[in-house]
């Protein structure tokens, strides 16, 4: 699905990733860790077009993304949710998510001034599809507040919604679970783990270490703008480079 | 929950096409009550400023820009259908559009460059080109007439029918007003309004949802002219004389004002805030004299109270009070 060969991002001459190197197979949930400033962030920017890399190739099938702008990747059926939320907080609830369907609501200010009747049918349809995203995530209830009013757990919730609805190839799942408790959690994790079920392609970066060892197929460590293991959540947590860089220290604090 | 959604989404729908139609039986009946020349005059003039003020709120409030120069391609239009009309004897209607064309060209060549600007840049970018306009209309007077202005503008007719007194042009005008109202509606509820509206909010996550946002902002800014340049030639038409004063840098700013004041994003508020600041300096004559203090005080005020604007900032309020007030009642 997602291919990165030797991707590499530099600012100003300072690596933020060098050689960044893994696939993230279709229909399976691919964790991204490592401690902060390990360049995740940076990463995820580099797929989703927001940066641009220095070397290397990002791959999604058999297209090459890495030169393309943000909104041509999601064109190609890249979503992703943001770590510090990006909702529209003065769009409605079910506006935030129908903006997730933006391509398919068609992009012509002619037509949408004129609102011919086909524009009036799809955006029918559109409503209706991102109705039963809001049900599916329990948000139904506040389809038409507008979303700045929310509490934090239920923006999370609808950002998932929002990056899920139109079905994109791939999901870029920026720290769903930050700041969430127990319980939101464990409805997030649940939620992933049915979009896995229906062949949903996940990307996970994620702090939480018990969701990603419970959740990932395979994970990949990230430190210092390094790959530095890749295999199955097992595996990592053998990997005497991981403890020493990561888990050792998430562990000693836990 | 499916059903109850529908049912709102139906209310939603009926609450605007009341709304409108309410509008059209005031803008109908409105010279019956109202003979007053000067005060139709008047409210022509705001009907005006509504064309002008709904393109600009759309990229102002729905596109998050900044457009310190819309008087220019207002004036762009009057004084392209000035010289259309009377310099070279073309009909006055396809004058107007093919005017609104020539403007949109333009706003298409200055915006390509400019709107990868942003904030105060994108500011001084609007305002040089207002400059630029405002002063090529000053001097070049052998074809716009100079400081002195242009006279003898016909009306505009349709077949023998003139209109060249206010009551006629009171349905030409609100009647324009109005399609740019509901040709405005039709968008802010569309697919590319959402887009828009995602653009003002982030515009990483607009893109991250397929936006082009630079594509996008172009568009609306062409569209903004295009109304700009027919409001004009609508002015033009009507005043039969005009003159650079009226396209200057304070007219923009008044425009942006209006924007502001009825409040960003609404389609409503634009018909709001170009009412009240068309109309304050004739109610209270202290405003006339005083009118770029009263304007500014007015903006700081709202700025203060309801950054999002006055129409705006209370459907806001309302919205937020009534999702706590259930909240609270789906909790009890």
């Amino acid at each position: 699905m997602l291919h990165l060969d030797a991707l590499s991002k530099q600012f100003g001459g300072l690596p933020a990733l060098s050689d960044v190197t893994f696939r993230v197979p279709q229909g399976q949930i691919t964790a991204l860790i490592g401690p902060n400033g390990a360049g995740k962030s940076t990463l995820i920017n580099c797929i989703t077009g927001v940066l641009t890399p220095t070397r290397g190739s990002i791959s999604l099938g058999l297209q090459e993304i890495s030169t393309q702008p943000s909104h041509a990747i999601s064109r190609l059926g890249v979503a992703r949710t943001f770590q510090n939320l990006k909702l529209f907080e003065r769009l409605s609830v079910l506006d935030n998510v129908l903006a997730g369907l933006n391509n398919e609501a068609g992009s012509s200010l002619i037509m949408a001034l004129l609102r011919l009747p086909y524009l009036r049918h799809r955006e029918r349809q559109l409503k209706l599809r991102a109705l039963e995203a809001l049900d599916r995530f329990g948000l139904a209830d506040k389809a038409d507040w507008p979303a700045g009013v929310m509490a934090y757990g239920d923006k999370k919730r609808l950002e998932l919604a929002r990056a899920t609805v139109s079905q994109p190839q791939l999901i870029l799942l920026d720290e769903p679970v930050a700041g969430l408790n127990a319980t939101e959690t464990l409805a997030v994790e649940q939620q992933l783990r049915r979009l896995r079920q229906e062949g949903q392609t996940l990307l996970l970066v994620e702090h939480d270490m018990e969701l990603v060892m419970g959740l990932a197929d395979q994970v990949v460590v990230l430190d210092s703008g390094c790959v530095i293991a890749w295999g199955t959540p097992d595996e990592v947590q053998r990997n005497p480079r991981v403890l020493e860089a990561y888990l050792g220290s998430v562990e000693a604090t836990a | 929950m499916t059903r109850q959604e529908h049912l709102s989404y139906f209310i939603r729908l009926h609450r605007t096409g009341l709304t409108v139609t309410l509008l059209c039986a005031l803008i109908v009946l409105y010279p019956f009550v109202q003979d007053n020349p000067y005060t139709l005059g008047l409210s022509n003039l705001v009907a005006i400023h509504v064309i002008v003020v709904l393109g600009l709120n759309l990229f102002i409030g729905y596109a998050g820009q900044i457009s310190l120069g819309h008087a220019a391609f207002f004036g762009l239009g009057a004084y392209g259908s000035a010289i259309g009309t009377v310099t070279y004897e073309l009909s006055p209607w396809p004058t107007l559009f093919g005017v609104a064309v020539l403007v949109a060209l333009l706003a298409l060549i200055i915006g390509v460059p400019t709107l990868r600007l942003s904030g105060h840049y994108l500011a001084m970018a609007t305002l040089g080109f207002n400059l630029v306009v405002y002063t090529v209309l000053q001097q070049w007077d052998e074809v716009t007439g100079g400081v002195s202005g242009f006279y003898g503008i016909p009306s505009l007719a349709i077949g023998s029918f003139a209109f060249d007194d206010e009551v006629r042009f009171h349905y030409l005008v609100w009647g324009m007003a109005l399609l740019s109202l509901l040709l405005c509606l039709n968008l802010v509820r569309s697919g590319v309004g959402r887009g828009l509206a995602a653009l003002a909010g982030d515009e990483t996550a607009a893109a991250a949802l397929g936006v082009n946002t630079q594509i996008s902002k172009v568009k609306v800014f062409v569209l903004s002219a295009v109304l700009a340049s027919v409001a004009g030639s609508l002015y033009a038409h009507c005043y039969n004389y005009i003159s650079p004063a009226s396209f200057d840098i304070f007219v923009s700013t008044d425009l942006v004002i209006m924007v502001v004041i009825g409040g960003m994003g609404s389609i409503w508020g634009s018909l709001f805030g170009a009412t009240l600041i068309t109309l304050l300096p004739e109610w209270v004559d202290v405003f006339e004299s005083y009118k770029d203090f009263v304007h500014g005080g007015i903006l700081v005020l709202v700025l203060m109270f309801l950054p999002q604007g006055f129409v705006t900032g209370l459907v806001d309020l309302v919205k937020t009070r009534q999702a706590l007030r259930r909240s609270r009642h789906a909790a009890s």
